[in-house]
């Protein structure tokens, strides 16, 4: 450190020997290093893995939705075959053990009578009559996913033998298989009505948001009036105005549309109060100086920092279309046979005599309450991770 | 305040047309009406003077008027056959159905759907008040994650199976008649003691399976705001100086965390319709819900459209009054105008 002046009054030129090393004071640890330098959505995953719930629940919404591209495979059975000499059987319990010995996977036989004064079938399990289940084995013939010719399962009933696990219908239909194919339709119809809530919410929402001023009043109060509306009387009033004669498939999107047409409201709000917040960056400012239309700076610059809680908005939405859907089909109103949803099953459970009869046609509401449990704690875990630097991460 | 009420009122009306008219549009949705399906019928059947009633009817009701007059004689802003009469007279327009004014086949429906819903709002109050405050005082304890994924059960459980099952078990261990809001015997009766006895004695099914699924939100809702409020620096002042915890807790951050309460009017009462209706179908009980169900698969269009136009009145007035409410209770709102969701 010698700034010692010279012979004719200036300062010398001062060149440190160190090693030149600004971060010397605060040394990163190799973790917060890794932290700092991981993208927004890696800090997002570490974020969510934490949340062991809404791990599990994805894991489990994974696990349905994979179960939709090989519906076919899983039920035993074909999802209209009737097996008439088996109405209304109650569920087989799947067991190991048949007196007390390893068997692997089976099921009892069933004794049918028929009770003429109570006017029902009544069926015992017969456990002399061990079933056990074959594996990957050929069964009813399908179509899979429409296209090809095909007839394996991955487990059937023994030559000869029954496996409901889940009983069967009014028409001897096996409930179980049914329900594996309901899934397909009953999961996609949120996600394609998420699709049309999404790009009304984020037309209007961006919009309100980003221009301000009376357009943002007057949205806002067209947000108002749509979420002062009762949903499902409005979804009742119009599914009812589908006509009659639309095959299953067109009222199947038609359903579709309409619960996200009244879904919209909750996500253009949450659009509008991000993009008012964003505005105001310094970032915005510099693309518009840099000429920047609005559709450029919504799209490019403003939609990517909130990607992240649109998902977990969206997430959060699911679950009330899939009820939407439940509801509707339940009344009569939704989807129709052939076309097969958890609420199209659970039309079948409408009357009091299923609960003190057939209590397991109710079995259909089962998967319902998983899927819905599993979206709502999988999005109440993205929703935190929504935010990833709101507070510390390792 | 009486200038955020009068405003607040001006919004109202703007809001009211508009539903008035998606509600009128959605119920003419489907191609034809009411009596062009009957009509049809009667033909085949070679009805002479029942044809004659129908033409009489579709002009008296002006269904072979453009659609925008139609609605414009329904809400009684446009002299139809009966010079103004429309909902803003106080007529609900005919019923073709069952070939009576709206008004008297209605009923008693309003008021015992006003009453449902009322008890809805009661019921998930009464149970996520406390549920909440525990939550909320006991943070990540056991009982705080049981009590919410309690909640979370009642929010997922489709509510049409739950009054199914409650109401199959109320038959078979309290001998109670299936489905209806009051004993048979007292139906189209006039309002009596005994009759509210019986109403009141159904109503707790119905109550129960609407009000779990709107309690879980509210608990979530109370206990972030009451964790907010408990995180805040009064909390310790109070703490440091000695102030007992509970009393602490009553007095200050108890009463911040309640102003959800009443917001949330807002966000409920559209999910309590909702969920009252199709509750109401599985349990036949007396409210709108079931007519309208019927009303809309029969095209009868003044009274499926009464019926929306009455539910949506209930929760635009629902959040008017909380609203207002709101305003009073928290002056903070009152200044910066807007209403607050």
């Amino acid at each position: 450190m010698s700034t010692a002046p010279s012979g004719d009054g200036k300062l010398e030129h001062f060149v440190s020997p160190e090693p030149f090393a600004p971060h010397e004071d605060e040394q990163l640890t190799r973790e917060q290093e890794r932290f700092y330098r991981a993208s927004q959505w890696k800090v997002m995953w570490w974020k969510f893995r934490r949340h062991r719930v809404a791990v599990i629940a994805a894991v489990i919404l994974a696990l349905f939705y994979a179960s939709t591209l090989v519906s076919e495979l899983i039920a035993p059975y074909g999802v209209a075959t009737r097996n008439i000499t088996h109405i209304y059987a109650p569920p087989q319990e799947l067991r190991l053990f048949h007196e007390g010995r390893l068997v692997g996977p089976f099921v009892y036989g069933y004794d049918m009578q028929l009770d003429m004064d109570a006017l029902i079938r009544r069926y015992t399990p017969n456990t002399g009559q061990v079933q056990p289940l074959r594996f990957f084995c050929r069964g009813d013939a399908y179509r899979f996913w429409g296209l090809v010719e095909a007839n394996v399962h991955l487990f059937c009933p023994a030559q000869g033998g029954t496996v409901f696990l889940m009983g069967t219908d009014r028409l001897g239909r096996d409930l179980f298989s049914r329900i594996v194919y309901g899934t397909r339709i009953s999961l996609t119809v949120g996600l394609l009505g998420i699709i049309v809530s999404f790009t009304i919410g984020i037309t209007l929402g961006g919009i309100s948001g980003y221009f301000g001023g009376r357009i943002d009043t007057l949205i806002q109060r067209f947000i108002e009036m749509v979420s002062s509306f009762p949903e499902l009387p409005l979804w009742m009033a119009l599914s009812a105005a589908l006509p009659v004669n639309w095959s299953p498939i067109l009222v199947y999107f038609g359903i579709t549309i309409i619960l996200g047409l009244l879904d919209w409201p909750g996500l253009a709000r949450a659009v509008r109060s991000k993009l008012l917040a964003l505005r105001e960056e310094d970032f915005v400012t510099a693309a518009v100086l840099m000429g920047a239309g609005p559709g450029r700076v919504i799209g490019r610059h403003l939609l990517p920092s909130f990607t992240s809680h649109l998902i977990a908005s969206a997430t959060l939405s699911v679950p009330g279309m899939i009820m939407g859907e439940t509801a509707l089909s339940f009344l009569g109103l939704g989807l129709r046979p052939p076309v097969t949803s958890w609420g199209v099953l659970l039309n079948e459970a409408q009357n009091i005599n299923v609960v003190a009869l057939y209590p397991w046609l109710m079995l259909a509401g089962v998967p319902v309450l998983i899927v819905v449990l599993a979206f709502n704690f999988m999005g109440d875990g993205l929703r935190d991770a929504a935010d990833p630097y709101s507070s510390a991460t390792k | 305040m009486l200038n955020y009420t009068i405003r607040r009122i001006l919004i109202m009306i703007p809001t009211l047309l508009v539903i008035s008219l998606l509600t009128f549009t959605i119920i003419k949705l489907p191609p034809g009406d009411f009596l062009s399906n009957q009509i049809a019928e009667l033909q085949s059947q070679g009805d002479r003077s029942a044809l004659e009633r129908a033409a009489f009817l579709r002009k008296q009701y002006g269904l072979d008027r453009p659609f925008i007059e139609q609605y414009a004689t329904w809400v009684g802003i446009w002299p139809g056959e009966r010079g103004f009469s429309g909902l803003l007279q106080g007529d609900w327009g005919w019923s073709f159905e069952y070939n009576l004014p709206v008004g008297e086949v209605v009923g008693d429906r309003l008021i015992l759907t006003f009453i449902l819903n009322f008890s809805a709002i009661l019921f998930t109050w009464l149970v996520a008040f406390p549920i909440g405050v525990y939550s909320a005082t006991r943070q990540y304890s056991w009982g705080d994650y049981g009590l919410t994924l309690l909640g979370y059960v009642g929010l997922a459980t489709p509510s049409f199976l739950l009054a199914l099952v409650l109401m199959y078990f109320a038959n078979v261990h309290f001998g109670m008649s299936i489905g209806g809001i009051m004993d048979p015997q007292y139906l189209g009766q006039q309002w009596s003691w005994d009759k509210v006895a019986s109403v009141l004695k159904h109503l707790w099914i119905p109550v129960i399976v609407i009000g779990t699924a709107s309690t879980a939100g509210m608990i979530r809702r109370l206990r972030a705001n009451l964790l907010d409020e408990l995180q805040k620096q009064y909390v310790v002042t109070a703490r440091a100086k000695g102030v007992p915890r509970l009393r602490l807790l009553i007095k200050y951050p108890l009463r911040m965390a309640l102003n959800p309460f009443i917001a949330d009017i807002g966000n409920l009462l559209p999910s309590i319709v909702s969920g009252s209706a199709i509750v109401a179908v599985v349990l036949s009980l007396q409210t709108a819900g079931p007519m309208l169900l019927s009303a809309l698969r029969s095209q009868d269009q003044y009274l499926a459209g009464s019926f929306l136009m009455f539910m949506s009145l209930l929760t635009v007035f629902g959040m008017f009054i909380s609203d207002l409410l709101l305003a009073a209770l928290d002056p903070r709102i009152r200044l910066s105008g807007g209403s607050v969701k």
